[in-house]
């Protein structure tokens, strides 16, 4: 099964040659009429060659030396973790514990603050509505962000449902929050402050540091979905002054289907479990801890730390070389979030006049998203953008690019090529374009329905 | 010491880019080589002996570690059975 599907991606010098053309439907963006249409999706053939993948966002292919510290613990060393009279059980439980100070290494964090879960939408799950339900009696109040993952949103709506009172923080246009904003939001029966580290969509640093600060003066628990900058920036919960955070194991080169909560036990943070059993994990997630998943979720933190430097440098080296390449040919081209705080594998760019969909069945040997891959079935423009306040125009041509540890230069120059021609050939299309170009003010056409 | 000569070294590193190039995947590929690298060039004024033991070391584990993954995924192996084909109840030891 195997031999026949793996394909050589033979991109760089013979990209030109090679590339497979596919009549693209010709779409021209029109304000009065949107035509949407819907990517269909289609299995890649036998030998035809793969796309690039630029959409580390999204997932992340899992490094080899995660798959070898993976591989005895699926064949060999198959013992329960929790079997506590034989070698299988002993060396499983060893194999986790380590695999555990691995995690606790990467965020300087103690082993027994670890609790291996199933990703870090259970993560998110446990710490919000765990820590809500527990403090019910005394404290109602649930501060978050309106950029937060659909997962901490959605249980932000089921515990309004429960009777708990949420204020989803608004952004401001760069993607940060108003510190001020917050602290005048905290009241006394605040428990609980959730806010992401680094966004999924737009890729904004908050100001974590300064969130925690506020937090651990008003004695707020402070919870951050750290899933995309875990591996990425160094990460420190004590000075950060961190509550509860998650981590994914898919997000950093590791495997899918697990991840991690980080739980302070210095002062003490009390959760309700969601899920009941046999009161393994300290009790918080009770079932068998996936060994082979939890080692692969250490080898993926302990490489992260060697090779954060490495990576983080060569990462925005290509980001800046993308960037560079794709602003200097192409004009009206927004990059949504800050330009600073922000962590330089996530580029998200608008192309004015141009409709994003268009443009990514345009660019089709390269594996973008526009927007998170949870909201990708929809068509709404994501609520992101529209967070930070872009024009709906803008908001729909939206691109996310991904850079992560095996991007090439050959990909990153043939993404930003392939990016500019088909830009510029869809804005020729573009009656819009057209018209900027004679100078006309789109904002003050009056258009009639007929 | 014998081990960290560097025709020693240079044969490691040698054999390290000889294997990376037989991954099946371009990423990978690309990256094993990069990597091996910029390993090397990194360390290459290293005086200290244990820390260069140390490197070397490395080094090798990573070489077995490449030469294990460039094989995967395996090839499809002929199905086995279980147990005995003989009998068809007990174990195969």
């Amino acid at each position: 099964m195997f031999g026949k599907t793996v394909i050589r991606s033979i991109w760089g010098s013979r990209s030109a040659a090679a590339c497979y053309r596919r009549k693209y439907t010709e779409s021209a963006v029109s304000a009065a009429h949107r035509q949407k249409e819907i990517i269909k999706s289609r299995y890649i053939e036998k030998d035809e060659l793969r796309p690039l993948y630029m959409d580390f966002q999204a997932t992340t292919p899992m490094d080899p030396r995660v798959l070898d510290a993976m591989l005895p613990y699926q064949v060999n060393y198959y013992g329960n973790p929790h079997s506590r009279t034989h070698a299988y059980g002993w060396e499983s439980e060893r194999a986790m514990e380590k695999a555990r100070k691995q995690v606790a290494d990467l965020i300087g964090a103690d082993p027994r603050e670890i609790v291996f879960t199933s990703g870090a939408t259970e993560s998110n799950n446990m710490s919000l509505k765990g820590v809500a339900r527990f403090y019910r009696s005394k404290k109602k109040h649930i501060i978050t962000t309106q950029i937060e993952h659909k997962c901490v949103l959605d249980s932000c709506r089921i515990l309004e449902a429960e009777g708990f009172n949420i204020t989803y923080l608004p952004v401001q246009s760069n993607g940060l929050i108003d510190l001020k904003q917050l602290e005048e939001t905290i009241q006394p029966d605040t428990s609980l402050v959730s806010v992401m580290t680094v966004n999924n969509e737009i890729g904004v640093k908050q100001p974590v540091k300064e969130i925690g600060e506020i937090c651990r003066s008003r004695s707020v628990f402070f919870h951050t979905d750290a899933a995309q900058a875990v591996g990425k920036i160094p990460i420190n919960v004590t000075d950060w002054k961190i509550d509860l955070m998650s981590i994914s194991g898919h997000k950093i080169y590791g495997p899918k289907g697990v991840g991690a909560l980080y739980v302070r036990r210095r002062p003490r943070v009390r959760l309700e479990p969601i899920q009941s059993g046999g009161g393994q994990e300290r009790g918080l997630r009770s079932g068998t801890v996936p060994t082979p998943l939890a080692v692969g979720l250490g080898a993926a933190c302990e490489i992260a730390q060697q090779e954060m430097q490495y990576d983080h440098s060569r990462v925005s080296m290509l980001a800046k070389r993308l960037l560079q390449k794709i602003m200097s040919e192409l004009p009206d081209v927004v990059v949504n979030g800050d330009p600073d705080q922000r962590y330089p594998g996530c580029i998200n760019l608008s192309f004015a006049y141009v409709e994003g969909e268009s443009l990514l069945m345009a660019l089709k040997d390269v594996a973008l998203s526009s927007g998170s891959a949870c909201t990708s079935a929809s068509l709404e423009p994501s609520y992101v953008l529209r967070a930070i306040g872009t024009d709906e125009d803008l908001a729909h041509s939206s691109i996310r690019f991904g850079i992560g540890r095996f991007t090439t230069e050959e990909e990153v120059d043939y993404t930003a090529e392939k990016c500019i021609r088909q830009v510029k050939r869809l804005r020729e299309m573009s009656p819009l374009w057209e018209m900027v170009q004679e100078g006309i003010d789109l904002k003050s056409i009056k258009w009639t329905q007929h | 010491m014998a081990s960290c000569s560097r025709s020693h070294v240079i044969s490691l590193y040698r054999m390290l880019m000889k294997e990376s190039k037989k991954f099946p995947s371009y990423n990978f590929r690309t990256y094993a080589l990069r990597r091996v690298k910029h390993g090397f060039r990194e360390n290459q004024h290293v005086d200290n002996p244990r820390t260069l033991d140390m490197l070397l070391g490395q080094a090798r584990e990573s070489l077995a570690l490449i030469k294990r993954q460039v094989r995967c995924p395996p090839p499809p192996l002929p199905a086995q059975p279980f147990c005995d084909a003989e009998d068809g109840v007990h174990w195969k030891q």
